[in-house]
């Protein structure tokens, strides 16, 4: 696509990829706080995809948005802010959390998982892999949290039913991508 | 590129592929006329195709990509005549500032009314089969030979005779120079190999791995956020605001009025952006609409059920008489709700104004609308004003509305040289939407002693989408001067025969009529539009009419439908493949409805079980008759994805009012289904082909899925819903 915006923030792009180096944080804190911020924000150390990152934050700030915006990792999305969609799900210790409802401060000491931090060493995770054999995304907007919901779900029970998944995958998809979902879910089962 | 003749069209050329070429270019696109040096730019071979030297094929591609795969369909489209390699082919959006400056080369950029391939097919081709011929042209100046001599595969051009080959990228540059062939063949559809074939999508990668960059992943140096709140009441204003109260709070830069009815603080993170906006004291004048509640529109919209005077938009015979001297007749009142699109990703731009130059950076349906808000908005000329487009995290109609872009450019002109990311909170999306319309109908049906239908009358009492957002356009395709004032839109899936949402069934007294009543709750376009509720109407009285006279419902319709093939066609289709009037499993109920739409034909079969005051769909089967078939694969998506946004709307979906204002906030009281809920989908694709019009996909099948599945709880329970959604009833979803 035309990326006009790709060349407005080197940092941003670098900051998206998988696997990519990290930024500093100071320059982190830069890029996502502009200059200096006003009282209420504490120093709080998290462990992200792996590294420790520390940033500048209200404690009682949700994880989704100290990973979006203090921490510049944009995969994780708001859809509701209130629990309801799933469209912020990433693993906290490797349980799926809605991350919109989770203060930072909860978070510390705990092992994050985003999805730009699903593929290990370049090689994408089964789930995803299995979302592209079934060319699962529309919009693609809920994707990521419907991805680590589902990545959560295998990692614990490799061989779903459909009543596992029922019970357990309940994003919301506006597109309606959920005869693919499960399709693919099972071929990532059986991978 | 740098010797082209005509001098206009090469400094919008260059321009242009500077901007999609990798040149690391600033902020601001160079525009007009002025010469720019372009060497290392990539070479555009006429306006559709950039090839660069490694081969690889950049498409142009100027409507919206919000998931409905118009981005991979019209890539098919460009690459089949152009005879490229499909492994190759990668797409960029042009700027509406581009299209300007090229007096609109990509013509229409709008993404609504599943217009992204049926409307453009023809010319986005034709872009395509010139290039080829262009490219073909400068292999053969190369050689010394004719064209006419060359044949070209997969972006390999061949003399055979002499048995030399290059590829499209070592002669780009110089077909590049050469004048566009004009009216170049077209190949015929049955010759396709790219186009018409499953193909995967181009953009779903990055989707799977976090990396898609959606409107609200934009971020630009220094950039702030800022969280709006209008007034809830449509049409209040904007008092007071007490922003001392909430300035010294972290983070925050700045309280803007935004425009008449809306407030935004600005800070450096959105979180701290919404939090202080909910602390922010905010007085409203709220206005005479603060009377208004769901209750008093229903009443309104009711009396319209029998006003003497209404627009006609489809009639033949006498109704009135027929039904006057009618043996039997039947009649029921339906009536549909407001509903919000509540698309995945809540309504966000971002903008930078500086005092010469506005540039938004946004997801929507219609970049061109939105670079007219933006320069209206920025108070800017045209040449200093642009749009880039986002991949849409949803659209579903809400994006071809620009409120959002106007918003971010209203902030960021009040902070000049910071760029404003403005995000609406899920609560803000929900209660500033443009509502599904709400529309009331009253049918009535009848019959002759032989139980033949001889009568129908549709009255519908309800708002229109076109008086609210283009009441120049009222009146459009209509010359009877009593229909002065009409919206044709209303209509969709009841016209005449003939336009682009007819209605099917021949009765030899018809009228369908509109009593226009418009709340002051802003209705918009939502998927499908008026055939959603026009289909339930329509449909499910076309089995209580069958049912009446105890005719098989399949029967019914079919005789109604004689002489109409493609109507046929997709019913018969749906009801061969459910098994209608074989057995159906134990305690399985099955219901039928068809439409056509956006010059689509539709139909839909389903299968339901009743239990526990759950209704369970088991299984529907969809066809579509959209002509010709660019994308199966993403046909039969964009089929089962309709579907659940249907059925979330019939099952769910509710937007209420109470004094003037909307009262669902979010997700918890505005259910959408989740995968549990999701039948069994079957896609049945009968593309008639020949010379008809093409039919559109994304919407087109909305609007079966709900009557067939009204129908089939009808026959699991003698129960006959109108009015919606089902929660209200204490219907559930298993």
């Amino acid at each position: 696509m035309a990326s006009l915006f790709k060349y407005l923030d080197p940092i941003f792009y670098i900051t998206i990829r998988p696997n990519a180096p990290k930024p500093q944080t100071r320059r982190a804190r830069f890029w996502a706080l502009g200059a200096a911020t006003k009282g209420g924000n504490t120093m709080i150390a998290l462990t992200i995809n792996g590294q420790t990152q520390n940033i500048e934050v209200d404690p009682n700030t949700p994880l989704l948005w100290a990973l979006r915006e203090q921490v510049g990792l944009t995969g994780t999305k708001y859809g509701c802010g209130i629990a309801q969609c799933g469209a912020c799900t990433v693993h906290v210790d490797g349980a799926a959390t809605r991350s919109c409802v989770l203060p930072v401060s909860a978070a510390v000491g705990k092992q994050i998982t985003t999805i730009e931090g699903l593929a290990q060493n370049g090689v994408l995770h089964k789930v995803q892999k299995a979302w592209i054999d079934h060319d699962v995304p529309q919009c693609g907007y809920c994707q990521s949290g419907m991805i680590m919901a589902v990545a959560a779900l295998l990692s614990g029970k490799p061989k779903p039913t459909d009543a596992d998944i029922n019970a357990t995958i309940t994003n919301i998809c506006r597109c309606g991508t959920f005869q693919q979902v499960r399709e693919a879910i099972h071929t990532a089962a059986n991978a | 590129m740098n010797t082209v003749a005509n001098l206009n069209r090469r400094s919008f050329l260059i321009t242009s592929a500077a901007a999609s070429g990798g040149l690391a270019v600033g902020l601001a696109l160079p525009f007009g006329p002025e010469k720019a040096t372009a060497q290392t730019s990539t070479p555009e071979i006429g306006a559709w195709v950039v090839i660069k030297p490694d081969d690889t094929v950049v498409v142009r591609v100027v409507r919206s990509e919000m998931g409905q795969g118009t981005v991979t369909g019209l890539c098919q489209l460009v690459a089949e005549e152009l005879e490229c390699d499909w492994d190759k082919v990668t797409w960029e959006y042009p700027t509406p500032g581009e299209s300007v400056a090229r007096k609109r080369v990509w013509g229409d950029f709008s993404t609504g009314g599943s217009r992204g391939i049926r409307t453009s097919h023809q010319y986005v081709r034709a872009g395509g089969a010139a290039a080829r011929e262009m490219l073909k042209q400068a292999a053969a100046d190369q050689w010394g030979v004719s064209a006419a001599e060359l044949t070209v595969s997969k972006g390999v051009v061949t003399h055979k005779a002499s048995n030399r080959s290059t590829t499209y990228g070592k002669v780009a540059e110089a077909a590049s120079k050469l004048e566009m062939p004009q009216d170049v063949k077209l190949k015929d559809p049955k010759d396709w190999t790219i186009a018409g074939k499953p193909l995967k999508r181009l953009d779903t990668t990055d989707k799977v791995v976090g990396k898609m960059i959606y409107g609200m992943d934009v971020k630009l140096p220094g950039m702030l956020n800022a969280a709006v709140k209008a007034c809830p009441v449509f049409g209040g204003l904007l008092k007071s605001f007490d922003d001392a109260k909430v300035s010294s709070l972290p983070g925050v830069r700045k309280v803007v009025r935004v425009n008449d009815s809306a407030v935004a603080v600005v800070a450096d993170t959105w979180w701290q952006a919404k939090t202080a906006l909910e602390a922010l004291p905010i007085v409203w004048d709220e206005g005479e609409n603060a009377k208004v509640s769901s209750a008093t529109i229903a009443a309104w919209l009711k009396e319209g059920l029998d006003a003497p005077e209404a627009f006609v938009g489809n009639s033949n015979g006498d109704a009135i008489a027929a039904l006057a001297s009618a043996v039997k007749r039947v009649e029921a009142v339906y009536g549909y709700p407001y509903q919000n699109h509540a698309c995945m990703e809540p309504l966000n731009a971002t903008a930078l104004y500086t005092l010469d130059k506005c540039d938004v950076w946004t997801g929507t349906q219609n970049a061109e609308a939105a670079f007219a808000a933006v320069v209206e908005a920025s108070g800017l000329p045209a040449a200093k004003c642009d749009v880039h487009k986002t991949i849409l995290g949803g659209g579903f109609g809400r994006r071809g509305r620009s409120d959002y872009v106007a918003q971010a450019v209203s902030i960021a002109k009040q902070m000049p040289g910071v760029p404003i990311k403005l995000i609406w909170s899920r609560e803000e999306d929900m209660t500033h939407g443009t509502y599904h319309p709400v529309m009331q109908a009253k049918m009535v049906g009848g019959f002759d002693a032989n139980n033949n239908l001889t009568a129908l009358h549709v009255r519908l009492s309800g708002q229109s989408i076109v008086a609210n957002l283009f009441p120049q356009n009222l009146d459009k395709g209509d010359t009877n001067p009593k229909n002065k004032g009409m919206d044709i839109l209303t209509f969709q899936g009841l016209q005449r025969p003939g336009l682009e949402h007819a209605f099917g069934y021949t009765i030899p007294n018809l009228l369908i009529d509109h009593s226009m009543r418009n709340p002051h709750v802003p209705p918009g376009f939502w998927r499908g539009v008026n055939i959603n509720q026009n289909a339930i109407f329509m449909e499910c009285f076309m089995d209580e009419l069958a049912q009446s006279v105890g005719q098989d419902e399949l029967e019914f319709r079919r005789k109604l439908l004689s002489g109409l093939p493609r109507n046929l066609a997709v019913l018969n289709a749906v009801a061969e493949r459910i098994g209608w009037g074989k057995p159906a499993p134990e305690g399985v109920h099955r219901g039928l409805a068809q439409m056509m739409a956006f010059d689509s034909y539709v139909a839909a079969a389903a299968e339901v079980s009743v239990s526990g005051g759950k209704i369970k769909v088991h299984r529907i089967v969809g066809a579509t008759d959209c002509t010709y078939a660019v994308n199966p694969a993403q046909i039969e998506r964009q089929v089962a994805g309709s579907f659940v946004y249907g059925l979330s709307a019939l099952f769910y979906q509710e937007c209420t009012v109470k004094a003037g204002a909307i009262e669902q906030t979010n997700f918890h009281e505005y259910n959408s289904m989740r995968i549990a809920e999701m039948p069994k989908i079957e896609a049945v694709i009968v593309p008639s082909g020949g010379n008809s019009r093409w039919g559109g996909v994304g919407e087109p099948t909305i609007c079966v899925a709900a009557p067939a599945v009204l129908n089939a709880y009808f026959k699991a329970t003698g129960q006959r819903i109108r009015s919606f959604p089902l929660k209200n009833h204490n219907i559930g979803m298993a």
